[in-house]
Parts: structure tokens; C-alpha cells; sequence
């Protein structure tokens, strides 16, 4: 994680009066995964189409890998992998035939060609399949060509445009741990989602993006700081002895930062860190009986609907969160 | 701004593989059937015409495509047919990506969008000069077969002329199918528009164009009164019918296949009456092609400037589906 592989500056793209993407700066730094994450219609995909040279650029610049995605499209495009929204296939093809179509497009002669197509559809599990007709395809076999197809083009950096909507939960989980793989091979990965929770884990950094304009930045834990005030939650359910306060106790923890009662027995703290440990020795001290106690990690989609419930002027209990 | 690499990159790939999918696809094998089908008729009806007058006639297998006088011909078929196949294989060329949701991932592969339309048109009219070629070689080969004459070289020389003018006409129709198919994002209402521009083009626009020529330039009452066209009227009526593919192809191969009356058109084939030249001398094969030439030129120009709109349409597209 050195230099940026993209960067963009003032990127920029108007439909006539309409601003779909409005001056956004950021960096993507080399084997970083970042999530760019946003409601449908945020100009997510017109961002990735610009980066690949595949729409004009109307103010500011991105450049990719080091190169000028207008001028030079082709070497860009030789080193970006890119697997759209609702990835399609030819139908009377079989999944090979359809990555020999690319690969050969890709310029690859016939020995590499053959040998990397075995490999990337081993890969994504598809090698039974590989000579059945792509019609014949579910969506997440279909996706998982997709992947095939960066894999074979060896892309130095992984463009994934909303790659696990339409899956089910099954092979949402298995393509995610074949992002996960890409990952450690040191690709640099750009994904793009509005299914928060699935990106969480893999992302390093994540953008929310809405409107043509990046909000915010940054990587989940600092995030949850800035947008929800405390990364942390913890629920503790202890039957507390009359007379000793034990809201003020845990309210006295270091760290804590807020200390709601939500029922006789229950307690929800917010804080900066976990603080799990310092509860349970507070309920200890108070004479307390604890019969539970619970984290809940900072989420992504806490922190993403807690944002735009913000930005859309409900502001409301900022700690209250998750 | 100068974009850098080759814009013929990938091109051949895609060639090839746009020429694999129309050779496996059944639309390709109807779209043949029809054509051989369409032209059967007029041509046994030729072969039927043509052997009781064997002996007499010096220009046989050019009669066989086109024996003159008011029956069928295969010229007439297909100048109704070439048109139907060649908007069957371009109405989906683009939109059919689109809609397949192919486009974006094909064009995410370092090629440039001129690679993808050019290959897709040269796959296009490939096909359709085989078609042409094998129908061609049918006529040719069946029409020795039965009447028993052996062209002559001039003869050949003509058929083979006609030849790349009806390619050149299907590029034509090739390339306003493909560019509806860059306008239009649904399949089907491009092939409706391609196909209501062919019927207008084919079957309204002879009856219209005379109307419209006698109201820009209504005849004089001298000429009319001798029972012949004004030459101005006529001049405008041969202007406008040449709008049409269909009669700039029809024109063209009368020419070339009709050695023995060549048309010039209404206007000179009127002079030439009144002024007692025998019609019907066989014309050298050179000044055929000189009289044929400005058609097979405007066809092939009329390819190329489709061909050229929808490369200027497909270029300023987006591509996100």
C-alpha cells in the first residue's frame, strides 16, 4: 500500500444541465480495496465508465495505472479489469467460448490463452461447466465468469460494479471470498455497492457517494467515529440491586460516552472502544447479576443510514446507533 | 485530442467471430432458404422462356437473370430480397449487445468501438457475398445445365459486374439496418422501421416519385398532346426515382443485363426514337459499365455513408445498459 493507482482530480461529468458526477478527488492507493458506496443513480458506474475511457470525461482528470484514460484507453483498459452491473454473456456460447472471444480481444496469443482460461475457471469453480452453453447459467455463474474473465486478463486493478446484487446469500458468500482471493494477490480492487454489509469486511477504505459527490471517506472504524460519534455498542442485561446506581457506574467507565436504559434490566453503552470488560467488572462491583453482555461491531449500515438520515435533515440521536 | 492505438485493434477477432455466430445462427439459414426459394420461380420460368428461343438469342445467361419483357425476373426478386436479408442480419447488430448486456464488458477490453461496428458490417456484407455468390453460381451453373450454351466471355464478364452491384446494393440496406439498430435500443423497432423504409423505398416510392416530378415540373401541353413524357419532367422523374435503392439497382443491372436495349434513361431513349436510331443494336461491354457506373457508385456511396453515421451515432453513445 504505497501509491495511488487512480487518482482523480475535479472528475467531473455533466449530462447537459444535469450533474451526474461533480468534482470528485480521491486516490486509490496500489492493493487497496475500496468501496464506493452509494444509493442507485449516486453516478457510480458513469465514475468507473470514465476511469475506463468508455465516457468522456467532462472537467478534471483520473488517471489510471498511470495513464490518461482518454487519451491512452486502450493501455488503461489492457490493465483494468472491469466486470459490470448484471455482467452478460453470449448465450450460444459456451463459458469458454466466451472467454477465448475476450481473451483474443485481449490480444492473448493461443498457448497463454488456453492455460489461463483453465486456470481462471478453476478458479471460480466453473470448470464442470466450462463447456456447457452460458444460457444455461445462473446469475451467480454468470458472475462468476465475470470474475473468470478479470482473472484471465491478470488486471492490475479489479473494477466490480454492484457484483453481489441479485445473488443469494450462498453465492454471495462464496464470490466475496473470491474477491477475497484476488485481494491477496495484491489487486488493487474498486467495488461498488449499495449492499453494505457484504463490502464491509473486504473493504479497506470506503466512500459514501451519493448524489455525484463523495460525502465522506475513510475506513470503517473511522467512519463509525465521525458519523456515529463511537465506534462501539455494548448491551449489558443485568438485574441491578436497588441503591447502587448502576447506570452512574457504567456511565463512569473510561471511554463511555453515553449510557441509555432501554428497559428495567438493560443497558446500552456507547463507546469509543470495547469496552466489555469495564462493564462486567462495574456490574460486579454493583452487586449486579450479569446475564449478558454484547458488542456490536461499528456497521456499515449504521454508519450509511445514520449519514443520509443526517443529510436529509432528521437529524436525530447520533449515539442512539446499531 | 489524439487518442493512441490502433483503432483496427481486435478488429479481425471480431470479424471472426461475428462470421461464426451468423454461420451457426438458423436466422441465416432462413434468411438463404428464402433467397434461393424467391428466385427459383422467376428462374424456371426463364429456363422455360428461354429454350424455345435458344438459337437466336447471343446474350443467354444474362437472360436468365433477366429475361426482359413483363414476366419476373431474378434481378426483380432480388432487388426485393437482398434488402429483407441484409436488415435481418444488421437490425440487432448494436442494440442486441445492449440488451444482452455484452457491450460494456466487450468494450472494457482494450479495443476501440471502431473495431466492434467495423467488424460487425464487414461480417455482415461477408455473408451476404457469399449468399449472393452461391445463388450466383446456382443460376449460372443450372442455366448451362438446362439450356446447354456456354456463356461467353462477355456474358461472364457482365454477370460477375451485376454480381458486386447487388452486393454493393445489400451493403447499402446492411448499413441503414445497422444504423436503426445504433438509434434504436429495441430490436424490433428497428427491423419495423427498417422494414417500412424498404417498403417505401421499393414499392411507394415508383408510384410516388411521378406525381411529385409532374408537380415540380408539370409537363408541357405540346408534349403531352404528342402522347410523350416532357424531357424536364421526365429528367425530374428519373432524378427522384434514383433516390431509391431498389430503382438505382434496378437501373443499373438493366443496363449491364441488357445488352440489346440499353436504357438511358427516358430522356435520351426518347431523342434517340425521334431521331431513328435503331434500338437494339448490343452496346460494347465498356460503355455499359460507363452507363451503369454512376448507380454502382451511388449505391456503393450510400453504404459508406450510413455505414459512416452510425459509426459517428455508436461513437457518441453510451454505453452503459
Amino acid at each position: 500500500m504505497s501509491e495511488p493507482v487512480i487518482t482523480a482530480r475535479g472528475l467531473t461529468k455533466r449530462y447537459g444541465e444535469a450533474v451526474v458526477v461533480d468534482a470528485l478527488d480521491f486516490d486509490i492507493l496500489k492493493g487497496e480495496t475500496f468501496g464506493l458506496l452509494g444509493p442507485n443513480g449516486a453516478g457510480k458506474t458513469t465514475t468507473i465508465l470514465m476511469m475506463l475511457g468508455l465516457t468522456e470525461v467532462s472537467a478534471g482528470t483520473v488517471v489510471v495505472a498511470g495513464r490518461d484514460p482518454v487519451r491512452q484507453p486502450l493501455e488503461v483498459k489492457r490493465r483494468v479489469g472491469y466486470l459490470p452491473d448484471l455482467v452478460g454473456f453470449y448465450d450460444h456460447m459456451t463459458a469458454a467460448e466466451n472467454l477465448t472471444y475476450t481473451a483474443r480481444l485481449m490480444g492473448l496469443g493461443r498457448d497463454v490463452r488456453e492455460a489461463r482460461i483453465a486456470d481462471a475457471l478453476a478458479r471460480v469453480r466453473l470448470t464442470d461447466v466450462a463447456h456447457k452453453r452460458v444460457a444455461t447459467f445462473s446469475r451467480g455463474m454468470r458472475q462468476r465468469l465475470g470474475l473468470a474473465e478479470l482473472i484471465v486478463k491478470r488486471a492490475e486493478i479489479a473494477i466490480l460494479d454492484e457484483p453481489t446484487s441479485g445473488l443469494d446469500p450462498q453465492s454471495t458468500h462464496e464470490f466475496l471470498d473470491m474477491i477475497g482471493e484476488l485481494k491477496r494477490e495484491g489487486v488493487t480492487i474498486l467495488i461498488t455497492s449499495h449492499l453494505l454489509d457484504q463490502v464491509q469486511r473486504l473493504c479497506d477504505r470506503v466512500a459514501l457517494f451519493r448524489g455525484g459527490k463523495i460525502l465522506v471517506m475513510g475506513t470503517v472504524p473511522e467512519l463509525a467515529r465521525r458519523v456515529l460519534g463511537a465506534g462501539f455498542v455494548v448491551d449489558v442485561e443485568a438485574a441491578a440491586v436497588p441503591g447502587k446506581e448502576l447506570a452512574a457506574r457504567l456511565g463512569a467507565i473510561p471511554g463511555v460516552l453515553n449510557v441509555q436504559q432501554t428497559s428495567e434490566a438493560t443497558y446500552r453503552l456507547t463507546a469509543d472502544h470495547d469496552v466489555r470488560a469495564e462493564a462486567a467488572r462495574a456490574v460486579v462491583a454493583a452487586d449486579g447479576a450479569l446475564t449478558r453482555l454484547s458488542v456490536d461491531n461499528p456497521s456499515l449500515d449504521a454508519i450509511y443510514t445514520r449519514f443520509f438520515e443526517r443529510r436529509t435533515g432528521t437529524e436525530g440521536e447520533i449515539r442512539d446507533a446499531a | 485530442m489524439r487518442r493512441e492505438g490502433s483503432p483496427w485493434q481486435g478488429l479481425g477477432t471480431v470479424l471472426l467471430k461475428e462470421l461464426a455466430d451468423h454461420f451457426d445462427s438458423p436466422r441465416m439459414l432462413l434468411l438463404a432458404l428464402l433467397m434461393v426459394l424467391a428466385a427459383a420461380v422467376p428462374f424456371y420460368s426463364a429456363v422455360d422462356q428461354l429454350r424455345t428461343t435458344t438459337s437466336e438469342d447471343p446474350f443467354l445467361l444474362l437472360k436468365l437473370f433477366n429475361p426482359g419483357g413483363q414476366t419476373l425476373s431474378v434481378v426483380a426478386i432480388l432487388g426485393f430480397v437482398i434488402p429483407v436479408m441484409a436488415i435481418g442480419l444488421g437490425f440487432d447488430a448494436v442494440n442486441g449487445e445492449h440488451n444482452r448486456r455484452t457491450l460494456s464488458r466487450i468494450l472494457a477490453q482494450p479495443i476501440y468501438r471502431d473495431a466492434l461496428l467495423a467488424g460487425k458490417f464487414l461480417a455482415g456484407i461477408i455473408i451476404l457475398a457469399v449468399n449472393l455468390m452461391c445463388l450466383w453460381l446456382l443460376v449460372a451453373g443450372f442455366g448451362v445445365f438446362f439450356l446447354g450454351v456456354p456463356p461467353s466471355g462477355d456474358e461472364f464478364a457482365r454477370a460477375l459486374v451485376f454480381y458486386f452491384i447487388a452486393v454493393a446494393y445489400a451493403g447499402a440496406w446492411l448499413g441503414m439496418a445497422m444504423l436503426f439498430s445504433v438509434l434504436f435500443r429495441s430490436p424490433a423497432t428497428a427491423a419495423l422501421l427498417a422494414l417500412g423504409v424498404w417498403l417505401f423505398m421499393t414499392l411507394l416510392w415508383p408510384m410516388i416519385s411521378p406525381f411529385i416530378a409532374a408537380l415540380v415540373s408539370p409537363p408541357d401541353v405540346r408534349y403531352t398532346l404528342l402522347g410523350i413524357l416532357d424531357p424536364q419532367t421526365a429528367a425530374w422523374q428519373q432524378g427522384l426515382s434514383r433516390i431509391s435503392p431498389y430503382l438505382l439497382f434496378e437501373e443499373a443491372t438493366r443496363t449491364i443485363l441488357t445488352p440489346t436495349t440499353p436504357s438511358l434513361g427516358p430522356v435520351l431513349d426518347q431523342i434517340r426514337a425521334l431521331r431513328g436510331e435503331v434500338v437494339g443494336a448490343a452496346l460494347p461491354l465498356r460503355e455499359s459499365l460507363a452507363i451503369a457506373w454512376p448507380g454502382a457508385v451511388s449505391l456503393i456511396a450510400g453504404a459508406i455513408v450510413l455505414f459512416v453515421a452510425t459509426y459517428v451515432v455508436f461513437q457518441r453513445q453510451e454505453v452503459r445498459a
